[in-house]
């Protein structure tokens, strides 16, 4: 059984169904600053400090590359491994811009199924989603509490 | 039909949107689910089969092969208003028809069988 948790509890149903759906392994909702919203799979914080410092930094760079060609920011962005694949996507909300990184076991799920769900995911958080302003925006001066606090939601303590 | 993807995999296809009652016809990756040649009836969504198809191709896949049964050589899902019908392509690849109800089946079989053979 999966372990899904949210700090903002709006992102919990569309996530439950996508995990589920997807056959998704692991799953972060965050900011493209890295702020996490949300996570499915994950037994460590600092994994999840990590991998939503990582999944925000390659949206950046994307990002920065599509601006460079004169492109706007790359849809989604997908990396096969032998086992494992990392699926990245950012995406509007009326709460802001979000960011998912989905990684799938390639015997369970694939890249087809994974983008398929994915649309669903995103219609759904849409329709879910608060108006932006209803979400305090995270000051530099409080981060290190803020991350702290998410991470006790994230891992239930 | 909106034809997609090369030249080569346009005429594998060919041979099977021609029977009559064939919705449609595409070419699937297998290992990710995505579609690599496609000619389809308007209302088809070709994606959304190609992923579920292969992944429920990769599913049998594993069943047969636990049963001793060796690889599936052609699957056949009938429904109320239609049928699925898929044949390997070797490892890479499905060939996957979206069909009517009363579609002859055993020519579609055949014709999907000559466009695994012919596809790329």
């Amino acid at each position: 059984m999966t372990t899904i948790r949210a700090v903002e509890l709006w992102t919990l149903d569309p996530l439950t169904t996508y995990v589920a759906e997807a056959g998704a392994r692991l799953v972060l909702l965050m900011t493209p600053a890295g702020q996490v919203l949300a996570q499915s799979g994950f037994a460590r914080a600092v994994d999840v400090m990590a991998a939503s410092a990582l999944g925000a930094a390659i949206m950046a760079s994307t990002t920065e590359l599509a601006r460079l060609l004169g492109q706007p920011p790359f849809a989604a962005l997908n990396h096969q491994g032998a086992r494992h694949g990392i699926f990245l996507s950012g995406f509007a909300t009326d709460r802001g811009p979000l960011v998912a990184l989905v990684v799938y076991d390639l015997d369970v799920s694939s890249l087809g199924l994974v983008q398929l769900f994915f649309e669903q995911l995103v219609a759904d958080l849409r329709a879910a989603s608060p108006k932006a302003g209803a979400t305090k925006s995270v000051l530099a001066a409080d981060f290190e509490r803020e991350l702290n606090e998410s991470l006790n939601v994230l891992f239930g303590r | 039909m909106s034809p997609a993807g090369g030249p080569a995999f346009g005429r594998a296809l060919d041979v099977v949107t021609r029977v009559r009652g064939v919705r449609g016809a595409m070419l699937v990756a297998r290992a990710d689910g995505l579609v690599v040649a496609e000619q389809l009836m308007e209302g088809i969504k070709g994606g959304a089969v190609a992923a579920l198809a292969a992944s429920l191709a990769g599913r049998l896949q594993r069943t047969m092969v636990t049963a001793g049964l060796g690889p599936s050589q052609f699957w056949h899902l009938q429904c109320d208003q239609g049928a699925l019908l898929v044949v390997p392509a070797g490892d890479s690849l499905l060939v996957v028809a979206v069909t009517d109800p009363e579609v002859n089946v055993g020519l579609v079989r055949l014709e999907l069988l000559r466009a695994a053979e012919a596809a790329p």
